[in-house]
């Protein structure tokens, strides 16, 4: 024992690493939602004010002014929780930081930028209704689109990086010497988590957006306003969902590849083979898949095209590298593909309906469907993550470092965890509040009070 | 390139303690406005002075820790790993600080209004005082270049805690200072007396916390304090006559020098600070050049800094000039 101050400190590492992973994935949940309508909302907001714009169309006008205010309020706090974010990187994983921030943290500065930008363009379109000329004022808008995919980009190449780490020289003591910045920020993962997850945030919102009118359907509130507030969205999110199910299977295909234990992980493959069973649910245990639905060859198929195709198993990975909680991250991505692929069906009824009567389909199921699609879909991009992060276990860094020896020895971690489920339970609940009671405002008030409506970054009440 | 890399650093601090500095003494001076009734006028001016530029105001925070972490991730980590107590505590603070803005427009009624309102206005007290115990801790040379220092005695020091104050202090001066401006413009008698008489009292309390401050340099941060003195000695000169000129300014009614000499006061500090640790980072036992991360990593943020400079710096003005400029007052 050449330190006799090691023990304790291992000990602390390990009750602290369990408590870390949780307040560091509840923490990121919470974000990842309100980053999503970051990513997706200004799009929404500009395909309805520009059909505003151009067909002269007062509620599609309403529409747009609604949306940028709800979406005032979930940026504003979507910025507090993304900031929490960032200091949980040093209060959390201080030793992730101190090694590979070097490499790690390039994306996070062209993120930085990106939402320095949509910040302020999101002011000056908020600031900018009525005030600017109808056209600029679009226009003043265009910004926030692209800054929201250029963030989505940096952050999820920062993820990426760590699933497919590149573009550094380890010296013999374990620090970084040289950096790529081009290779860190476009390593292998990047071409296909950053479409992804774009996609996903698209989906995310476009669903939830129309959840939103389709509960007001089957209330009875059939005005056009409600159509076209279910219809501006759902159509956006039925087109990203095809796209999203083949970048998806290509994203699969290629964690195959280059990451062997997460995708071993994530379809319960024991021993390396060919003629791999596809299994559906089901609980994973070393001597076999139990209660799953089984497919002979399908899995072997879709990694490569033919029922020969090898794909490395469990067995293959030393013990101390096996991903945890292997059931887990199965069913994750099961509840993941079985989501899309019912919004898949979803949209298909959209379309079939669509090309047949040019109207939505009549049924209250149809409506029905669409007002869970919003929370299917976040439990979706829940399971996508849980997938890509616990499927990278025991890493933080693929390969390079343990998720143990980046933690923090500080104290109180526990606590802190308790606390911040208490304080974003809190934020939460009134953010949800707060837009209900903005809604049932408009409501009430009918056409033309959500331009009155006071919002974070806009100007005060002329009352 | 270390050094280039420390003055972005240094720069990003700038920007951040005067705007976003001036939102927390808004938040400042919101909680000291009395009740209700009393209060809504001076409420209504800083609410109105503050809305537009505030998330951008905030960003700077964000770009000072992506700095940190990306070209000094050594002392990142070893700050983190110490001054976790008072980081917290600052966090906590920005969590209810944007969560009281983002939520306090929209509630409604008077108690719902005042909980949002008192909770974004303590908090801004709270945020600016932990951060300036974190740099009182660095200056005084608190923090192991391998981190882990103490959990509390690194920042529960007399030198650490009157810095604390004294980022309050100042918040609170900026901030009446700027409100004093706008007041100005707009016009509005009343509240340019109301802010005049806030912006005196702020700077003096400032004034006095910034000698106090030095005096708790001399018997902690010895080489700090003795560098502050030499080399720095200069920026102290210019801090203080700024100071002085500015209340000259104050009492004469000008409107156009009063904000940038208000500002540049800070400012000196801020940069004879950097000045006075130099070449330590984390002085005396991380120097700059030692805690950089490798040149590339280093150029690739010069790079992003620079198409900042390109795009953010002229659609911040933008931003700015539209809330300042009547333009977006009329309809259209």
């Amino acid at each position: 024992m050449a330190f006799p101050g090691a023990l304790p400190l291992a000990a602390s590492a390990t009750t602290n690493l369990f408590a870390a992973r949780e307040q560091m994935a509840f923490t990121l949940a919470f974000h990842i939602v309100l980053a999503c309508l970051g990513v997706a909302l200004p799009a929404t907001i500009l395909v309805a004010h520009y059909i505003g714009l151009k067909k002269n169309d007062h509620d599609a006008i309403e529409l747009a002014q609604r949306w940028a205010k709800a979406m005032a309020v979930t940026f504003a706090v979507g910025a507090v929780t993304g900031t929490v974010l960032s200091f949980e990187f040093g209060l959390l994983w201080p030793h992730f930081m101190e090694r590979f921030g070097a490499a790690f943290g390039i994306a996070f500065g062209i993120e930085g930028l990106f939402f320095f930008l949509e910040a302020i363009f999101l002011a000056i379109y908020i600031y900018g209704w009525k005030r600017l000329p109808p056209w600029l004022h679009f226009w003043s808008g265009v910004p926030m689109f692209v800054t929201g995919i250029g963030g989505a980009f940096s952050v999820v190449a920062a993820n990426s990086w760590m699933n497919q780490p590149q573009g550094f020289t380890l010296d013999a003591a374990g620090k970084v010497t040289e950096v790529e910045p081009l290779k860190v920020i476009f390593n292998p993962a990047t071409p296909y988590e950053v479409p992804h997850m774009i996609l996903a945030a698209y989906m995310v919102v476009g669903f939830l957006v129309a959840s939103i009118y389709a509960v007001g359907m089957l209330k009875g509130r059939r005005d056009r306003l409600h159509r076209l507030g279910l219809l501006i969205p759902l159509t956006i999110a039925c087109i990203a969902t095809p796209i999203q199910l083949f970048v998806g299977d290509t994203a699969a295909r290629a964690v195959a590849e280059d990451q062997p234990a997460k995708f071993a992980a994530m379809e319960c493959i024991q021993k390396t083979g060919g003629h791999q069973t596809e299994y559906i649910g089901g609980i994973c245990t070393s001597s076999g898949v139990k209660l799953a639905i089984p497919i002979p060859d399908l899995d072997s198929l879709l990694v490569g095209f033919s029922p020969n195709t090898k794909v490395t198993g469990l067995n293959e990975i030393p013990n101390d590298e096996r991903p945890p909680v292997n059931t887990f991250i199965h069913l994750a991505f099961d509840t993941m593909v079985g989501i899309g692929s019912g919004l898949l069906l979803l949209g298909l009824w959209l379309a079939y309906s669509w090309w047949k009567k040019r109207d939505i389909p009549h049924t209250p199921w149809f409506l029905k469907a669409v007002s869970v699609s919003g929370i299917g879909a976040i439990l979706a991009l829940w399971s996508g993550w849980i997938v890509t992060e616990v499927g990278r276990q025991p890493w933080i860094v693929n390969g390079y470092m343990k998720t143990s020896e980046a933690v923090t020895n500080a104290n109180g971690i526990w606590g802190a965890f308790i606390f911040t489920l208490l304080l974003y339970a809190a934020i939460g609940t009134i953010a949800i509040l707060v837009l209900r009671r903005m809604s049932k405002r408009w409501r009430e008030g009918g056409e033309g009070t959500a331009e009155d409506e006071p919002a974070p970054y806009g100007p005060e009440a002329t009352a | 390139m270390s050094t280039a890399a420390a003055v972005i650093l240094w720069t990003g601090a700038t920007f951040y303690a005067i705007f976003g500095g001036a939102d927390f003494g808004g938040g400042f001076w919101d909680l000291f406005a009395g009740n209700a009734e009393k209060g809504e006028r001076p409420r209504m001016t800083i609410q109105r002075s503050l809305t537009p530029v505030w998330e951008a105001n905030h960003v700077w925070l964000v770009f000072i820790l992506v700095v940190l972490w990306t070209a000094f991730p050594d002392a990142f980590s070893a700050i983190f790993t110490t001054l976790y107590v008072p980081l917290v505590l600052a966090v906590l603070g920005i969590v209810l600080r944007g969560s009281g803005f983002a939520f306090r427009k929209s509630v409604e009624g008077l108690q719902e209004r005042r909980a949002a309102g008192a909770t974004f206005a303590l908090s801004s007290i709270v945020t600016p005082f932990f951060m300036g115990t974190v740099v009182g801790a660095i200056a005084a040379g608190n923090v192991p270049a391998e981190g882990h220092g103490d959990a509390f005695s690194t920042w529960l020091q007399p030198l650490p805690l009157f810095i604390g104050a004294m980022f309050v202090a100042t918040s609170a001066y900026l901030a009446a200072v700027f409100l004093v401006g706008d007041s100005r413009r707009a016009e509005d008698r009343e509240m340019e007396v109301y802010f005049e008489k806030r912006a005196l009292g702020a700077g003096a309390v400032a004034g006095i916390f910034a000698v106090v401050g030095l005096v708790a340099l001399h018997s902690e941060g010895h080489y700090v304090y003795h560098h502050l003195m030499h080399e720095g000695l200069p920026l102290v000169i210019i801090s203080a006559v700024c100071g002085v000129g500015m209340l000259v300014v104050l009492a004469t009614g000008g409107r156009l020098l009063l904000r940038p000499l208000a500002a540049l006061a800070v400012v000196a500090v801020i940069w004879g600070w950097f000045v006075a640790q130099f070449p330590y980072l984390l002085p005396t036992s991380l120097k700059i050049s030692e805690a950089a991360a490798p040149d590339a990593t280093l150029s690739a943020i010069f790079v992003v800094f620079g198409i900042a400079c390109v795009l953010v710096l002229p659609a911040l003005f933008l931003l700015y000039f539209l809330a300042q400029s009547d333009y977006l007052e009329h309809d259209h």
